[in-house]
């Protein structure tokens, strides 16, 4: 019965119900009784249900059982037959819409029916149980957008600190600053400068901050990093430089019981005299290359890291070594010679040398202290502190430019120690230094095995006129930011030892700023220092000393020469002697 | 041209900023003063020229373009790929796809095996993966993860961004325009 219908009822599968109603000959068919004869009422035409003979709702004669089964019959294998692109069957669909409708009772369903079927068509192709759940997928962006949402959060207590920020506020003004290096074509985006704001609020918000600044970006191979310079309210150290203390000493406990054992063993090898360098101790927090401290972080929204003072011992090697920074601040310094510490240090020392030799100001922003006594310390290693002028006038953009001597440095320069304010490390103690400097400064003509001689440095606020250039290229270029609106333009400077560091001055306003790779220019190529020559293993002196092995036809003559020597001297016993002594000496 | 480039990278030093200054080459061997300048007299280059030659040189290094931008058609010319729609993220960060836009060196060096998985429109230009010394470019994703930047350390300041899913990518130069011969020293 299915087939033949099925058989027939193929013009059904056409579009074209008029053509198809026309070719259907055989068979009852209970839709051809339409009116009209314009083919039987596909089920989207509306008038479907009407035109259906005997199933009106009308009709209250129940026609005759056996027809009536029949046409049940083939309407529901008209329904079931499936279709041939789909593998769907008209009757499962329908049977399925209703059941989901039924299930829901949306409003006005009439209305979206069409997307309810489309709804159960597409759940056709979906696994209902699936025991593999498919993961939301978090997009990377996202995932940064959490990160960052952090910083746009606003803090707890928000009103009350809106009363104190009247006041002197440490946070610097970020997005000021980068106008101004905007107008000289310097500077990140918008958007990363303002993040930069927002996660130096952040860092403020947490520790006890006198003055904080946006020294610049360093960039790095897997990550940058974003530098904040940063100075400590008074008394807020103590603690960390106690702890710093207590594991130096722990660090000297440990070399006198070395010592000891040593001396110990029975057979000595002759003791070198080599004495290794004395350690130059590193200034004190808040002094000379030590002054500022600096956080970094990696991108804004990620915690701020404290980077450990700087030693004199890091920044000598860092003048010698050329790396790129990876990102990482705990990854290893692989480099001849070696470095002392991991990327934390070298970042450092790469930030006070850079900070030293570009912290530039206009002159007169920054004046001396008047302190009674300077005139001793100045002997020493000059002066340290200044502070803004409070009658600073600016000069005119055209002057900033034209003269490098308008500008001074305001970052003490680093010696060739590796301090700022120069040390004898031959000093007993620190308590005797005051005493003794003076004499100790006749004694350096005395012999000593290193004689170190005071080192000078430029004195602070020296203006940058002075500075050296390399070969042929001047230190500083200066430039105006605009040559065509001179009455609005900012004088710009920008570095040539330390490509990447720049200064800008407008009016009372100026700023130093650095975004690069971290690195000197050198024009020649770098090259590594060599390893030292080796060393001898023991001084040669008259007691040791080290002569060639004999051979065998220099041994057989001496043995020779000593059987004669022995049948000669039997009579002479002094020679017995001398030719034991000769004979310990092999 | 080619005489240019090999002259100009003898030089060392900054640009001058002035495209009429000129350099002595202090350096060229004796046969070349000569040939060049039977006079005697030192042979200098202009600054214009030292600046052509630079930039050929960097287009050359370390210009570069994702994978599947370019296309070549079986004749053999290479044409902007229009359906081009960038590289997916994971695509992205990855070096091998990257390629230098210039004359290809290493592509017919490879293994059959390593043939057999390219596609000939696409992979006929020379990867980033080989380049020497390995680790010459970083590569991070800027901006939330939206932007990838690729920085050579060969030139530094030669930066490549490429937006993913999106047909955005470009290089552009900011530097003094010298090489970074110390490459090998600062990896």
């Amino acid at each position: 019965m299915d087939q033949s219908y099925a058989l027939g009822l193929e013009p059904y599968q056409t579009q074209e119900p008029d053509s198809a109603c026309q070719r259907y000959a055989g068979g009852q068919d209970p839709y051809q009784g339409s009116a009209g004869g314009h083919g039987p009422c596909q089920p989207h035409e509306p008038g479907y249900g009407l035109c259906r003979p005997g199933y009106s709702p009308y009709d209250d004669q129940i026609p005759d059982p056996k027809s009536r089964m029949l046409a049940i019959q083939n309407a529901k294998a008209y329904l079931l037959k499936s279709s041939t692109t789909s593998g769907l069957n008209l009757y499962d669909h329908l049977a399925n819409m209703l059941t989901k409708i039924l299930d829901e009772q949306p409003t006005n369903a009439v209305d979206i029916i069409e997307n309810i079927s489309k709804d159960v068509k597409w759940a056709q192709f979906q696994k209902k149980m699936d025991t593999l759940r498919d993961q939301h997928e978090i997009l990377p962006t996202f995932e940064a957008a959490e990160k960052r949402k952090s910083l746009f959060l606003k803090a707890d207590g928000g009103d009350e600190e809106l009363e104190e920020e009247t006041g002197e506020t440490p946070l610097p003004n970020v997005m000021e600053t980068a106008f101004y290096f905007e107008q000289a074509g310097i500077g990140l985006s918008k958007d990363e400068s303002f993040h930069i704001f927002l996660a130096l609020k952040k860092l403020i918000s947490v520790q006890p901050i006198q003055t904080c600044r946006f020294w610049g970006k360093i960039l790095g191979l897997e990550m940058n990093y974003i530098i904040a310079e940063v100075q400590y309210r008074e008394g807020e150290e103590d603690a960390e430089v106690e702890e710093e203390e207590g594991t130096e000493e722990g660090g000297k406990g440990m070399g006198e019981v070395e010592d000891k054992d040593e001396e110990k063993e029975e057979d000595e090898p002759p003791k070198s005299t080599y004495k290794p360098p004395p350690v130059i101790p590193k200034e004190e927090n808040g002094t000379g290359a030590n002054k500022y401290v600096y956080f970094v972080c990696n991108e804004p929204g990620k915690p701020w890291v404290k980077l450990p003072p700087l030693t004199p011992a890091q920044i000598v090697c860092a003048r010698k070594i050329k790396k790129f920074f990876t990102g990482r601040l705990d990854a290893p310094v692989v480099s001849f010679p070696p470095f002392p510490g991991n990327e934390a240090n070298y970042l450092r020392a790469q930030i006070a040398r850079i900070s030293a030799g570009t912290h530039i100001s206009p002159i007169g922003f920054y004046q001396f202290a008047e302190e009674e006594g300077d005139e001793e310390e100045e002997a020493e290693g000059g002066r340290d502190t200044y502070e803004e002028n409070p009658d600073f006038q600016p000069l005119s953009v055209a002057e900033m430019v034209d003269s490098l001597s308008a500008w001074v440095h305001h970052g003490q320069s680093i010696l060739r120690q590796g301090r700022c304010v120069w040390l004898n490390p031959f000093q007993k103690s620190e308590e005797e230094e005051e005493e003794e400097e003076e004499e100790e400064e006749e004694e350096e003509k005395a012999e000593k095995p290193d004689e170190l001689q005071q080192e000078t440095g430029p004195p602070l606020l020296t203006p940058v006129s002075e500075d050296e250039g390399i070969q042929n290229i001047p230190a500083w270029t200066a430039q105006p930011s605009t040559n065509l609106i001179p009455q609005y333009a900012v004088a710009v400077l920008q570095s040539n030892r330390w490509p990447g560091a720049y200064a800008f001055a407008s009016g009372k306003k100026f700023g130093n700023i650095y975004f690069g790779w971290g690195h000197k220019y050198s024009p020649e190529n770098h090259t590594p220092a060599l390893p030292p020559p080796a060393q001898a293993e023991y001084p040669s002196g008259p007691e040791i000393t080290e002569t060639r092995d004999p051979t065998l036809a220099e041994e057989l003559a001496f043995q020779a020469a000593r059987e004669e020597a022995s049948a000669a001297a039997e009579e002479e016993e002094e020679d017995v002697a001398e030719d034991d002594e000769e004979e310990e000496d092999d | 041209t080619e005489e240019m480039v090999a002259q100009a990278e003898r030089l060392r030093g900054r640009f001058q900023g002035d495209p009429a200054a000129e350099y002595a080459c202090a350096q060229i061997n004796a046969e070349d003063a000569e040939r060049w300048f039977g006079e005697g007299k030192e042979p200098v280059i202009k600054e214009e020229a030292r600046l052509v030659a630079t930039i050929e040189q960097i287009d050359r290094a370390v210009g570069i373009v994702p994978r599947g931008a370019f296309v070549k058609t079986p004749l053999g010319s290479v044409r902007e790929n229009r359906n081009f729609e960038g590289l997916s993220l994971t695509e992205a960060k990855k070096l091998s796809s990257y390629f230098h836009f210039t004359e290809p060196v290493n592509v017919k060096n490879k293994t059959l095996l390593e043939k057999a998985d390219l596609d000939p429109s696409t992979d006929f230009l020379d990867s980033l993966e080989h380049d020497i010394p390995p680790g010459s470019w970083t590569v991070q994703l800027e901006k939330g993860g939206t932007v990838v930047v690729l920085r050579s350390l060969l030139w530094l300041g030669l930066t490549f961004y490429h937006v993913p899913m999106t047909k955005q990518y470009g290089y552009i130069y900011f530097g003094t325009g010298e090489k970074n011969l110390d490459l090998p020293f600062m990896l």
